[in-house]
């Protein structure tokens, strides 16, 4: 099977040092920034100024043991996943019940309903923050996390839908069929058959959910005046500028706050990956 | 049996039928007729279904866009209810002449030439270094992505640390070169800086797309050219690249539309400055309309913002993002 003329060994060796060499290196451009925030915290004032490369001597925990003791960090930690879930939660559900007409029936001014959805793919946040500020003032919404989780959800429909009816337009008509003979309604067969059958798809979106809504900045920075609704990119950008000269300090705050996205993605690489490229290729 | 069934249901589009095809004409009239109560109950639950979405969508996607576009010929401080003060086009007149929207204009059109030009062929080598056969290589993938996973505020605020010209690890480690510069505050190394940060942030992501690609190009196609005695710089320069072409033009796509539209990562690093020097569309709209209360000339940047993205949408997807659907070998030919 494999045709491929084996690679002479005396050249194999030299090459796949160089390749090695190419690739630490460009792995060093990633890793030493964030490193740099990891050690920093563990230094102090005068570590960081004197010698800002070497490992910490001595190790300095308190700057890591205050953000953690701090109630604010936890609180912020909170309302993110609060909001991330409610978000993943009311994209995914609403999506998956208009994916499900967009795939599976056939009614007047279907492909114009789901063009307008694709079209907005192209409605950057930015264009609309102003108009949804006043129109959440409005409303009265600010201060409150369904003024940020509502608009997530709306921004994240196209996206959601689009792949969602991908996925259901794969599944046979002859399990429908069986459904329906075994008297599925058209909810029944949406809940109890598609939506099991979709769970990889179901992921996909909810990763992408999850994610768009953890790293979002514009829309809470308008939304939230109340410090104790902040999310965490409100909260890091906030505590930068409160402590703007004890920087050892606010390493240790960036570090602890990239752990969650970091253990996320160590833990759910592929799904993660595969997400968020899925978006973009269908998209 | 089948007539019992709703026929207003799309039985399910005909099994081999992989691609959706939205040219396709929901095939109903073929179907006898179903009974009026049926039609009335597949109307009714197709509205149940759709209702939340179009709702959402429409209210909170759909009208403020509209309202953008609305206010953006109003003099308007967006304080209380609608504006009243009609100024016609004199906000995209002041906007055309105006040095900071000028400049908006062309520093995005600087990141997206220098990411056209440095950061896409950086990550497609890196992809394609990823592509051969080396220990480890997962471990560098899993590295080299992680950056596009944390936010555009950890990142930035990371940076301006780096970047700082007191103790920072930039001017540390280039000092020993004889580069030291106030990164960030400098008017002419901001943009560089700006630059760097996003390369670092975004190369990942698009390695991924690149690699993704690569290797849904089938073994055999690079083998018979090499068999056929192509080197490793033929085969990638007249076998893999061309190959590769549809998942390019995705990355390219995004990589625009991103640049048109930044906002986060400078917001945090730079705010616009020093002296609007790294300001993008969105930071000076941002600024008009949060900072300085003018509402509706914020909105009339909005607009411009909007179509620029539009219009280079539609350009590209007509004229550039087209030979993709005809049938490339790939499989990862866009599938919409």
């Amino acid at each position: 099977m494999n045709r491929r003329p084996a690679p002479s060994r005396a050249g194999a060796r030299p090459r796949s040092l160089g390749l090695h060499v190419i690739a630490v290196t460009v792995g060093a451009f990633v890793i030493v920034p964030i490193a740099f925030g990891l050690l920093g915290g563990f230094k102090d004032a005068v570590q960081l100024s004197t010698d800002p490369v070497g490992l910490p001597s001595p190790w300095v925990f308190s700057n890591y043991a205050d953000v953690l003791a701090a109630p604010s960090f936890w609180r912020q930690l909170g309302n993110s996943v609060l909001i991330a879930l409610a978000t993943t939660l009311v994209v995914v559900g609403v999506s998956a019940l208009a994916a499900f007409v967009f795939a599976r029936f056939a009614f007047r001014g279907r492909e114009l309903f789901f063009t307008i959805f694709t079209v907005g793919l192209m409605f950057p946040f930015a264009v609309a923050i102003l108009p949804l500020f006043v129109l959440l003032r409005a409303a009265g919404l600010l201060d409150n996390p369904l003024g940020v989780v509502l608009p997530q959800a709306a921004f994240g429909l196209p996206m959601t839908i689009i792949i969602l009816r991908g996925f259901f337009r794969g599944i046979p008509g002859e399990i429908e069929e069986a459904a329906t003979l075994d008297g599925c309604g058209a909810f029944g067969f949406f809940w109890k058959i598609l939506l099991p059958m979709a769970r990889p798809a179901l992921a996909t979106v909810s990763v992408l959910a999850v994610v768009g809504s953890w790293n979002n900045f514009m829309l809470p920075l308008v939304v939230f005046n109340d410090p104790s609704w902040w999310t965490l990119p409100l909260g890091v950008q906030q505590f930068q500028g409160q402590y703007a000269t004890e920087w050892a300090r606010v390493l240790a705050y960036v570090t602890v706050a990239m752990v969650p996205a970091l253990a996320f993605y160590a833990l759910a690489e592929r799904r993660l990956v595969s997400g968020l490229t899925a978006g973009a290729m269908k998209g | 049996m089948r007539a019992a069934q709703d026929t207003s249901r799309l039985a399910s589009p005909p099994g081999e039928r992989r691609a959706p095809s939205p040219a396709a004409p929901a095939a109903g009239a073929a179907a006898p007729r179903p009974s009026r109560g049926h039609r009335l109950r597949g109307r009714l639950t197709i509205a149940a279904f759709l209702l939340p979405a179009l709702l959402l969508f429409g209210l909170l996607v759909l009208a403020p866009i509209l309202v953008a576009v609305y206010t953006s010929v109003f003099k308007w401080n967006g304080l209380r209810g609608l504006p009243d003060d009609f100024i016609g086009t004199a906000n995209f007149e002041r906007m055309f002449a105006d040095e900071v929207f000028l400049g908006d204009l062309w520093r995005g059109a600087v990141l997206i030439v220098l990411s056209l030009a440095v950061q896409l062929p950086f990550a497609l080598g890196v992809a394609m270094l990823l592509n051969q056969r080396m220990r480890g290589r997962a471990v560098y993938r899993m590295i080299f992505f992680a950056p596009y996973i944390l936010s555009e505020v950890i990142t930035g605020v990371l940076f301006s640390m780096i970047l700082s010209p007191d103790g920072g690890l930039a001017n540390l480690v280039l000092g020993t070169v004889g580069l030291e510069s106030d990164w960030l505050s400098d008017p002419s190394t901001v943009m560089p800086s700006l630059f760097l940060v996003m390369t670092w942030k975004y190369f990942g992501f698009h390695m991924i797309l690149y690699l993704t690609g690569r290797q849904g190009i089938p073994h055999e196609v690079t083998e018979a050219a090499q068999i056929d005695g192509a080197g490793s710089w033929q085969v990638f320069r007249y076998v893999t690249l061309p190959l590769l072409g549809p998942t390019i033009r995705i990355s390219v796509f995004l990589s625009v539309i991103g640049a048109i539209q930044l906002f986060d990562l400078v917001w945090v690093l730079t705010g616009g400055g020093p002296a609007h020097s790294s300001e993008t569309m969105a930071v000076t709209m941002f600024q008009f309309g949060f900072k300085r209360y003018q509402v509706g000339y914020a909105n009339a940047i909005s607009v411009v913002m909007f179509a620029v993205s539009l219009v280079f949408a539609l350009v590209y997807q007509r004229y550039v993002m087209r030979r993709d659907t005809e049938g490339a070998i790939t499989a990862m030919r866009s599938q919409r």
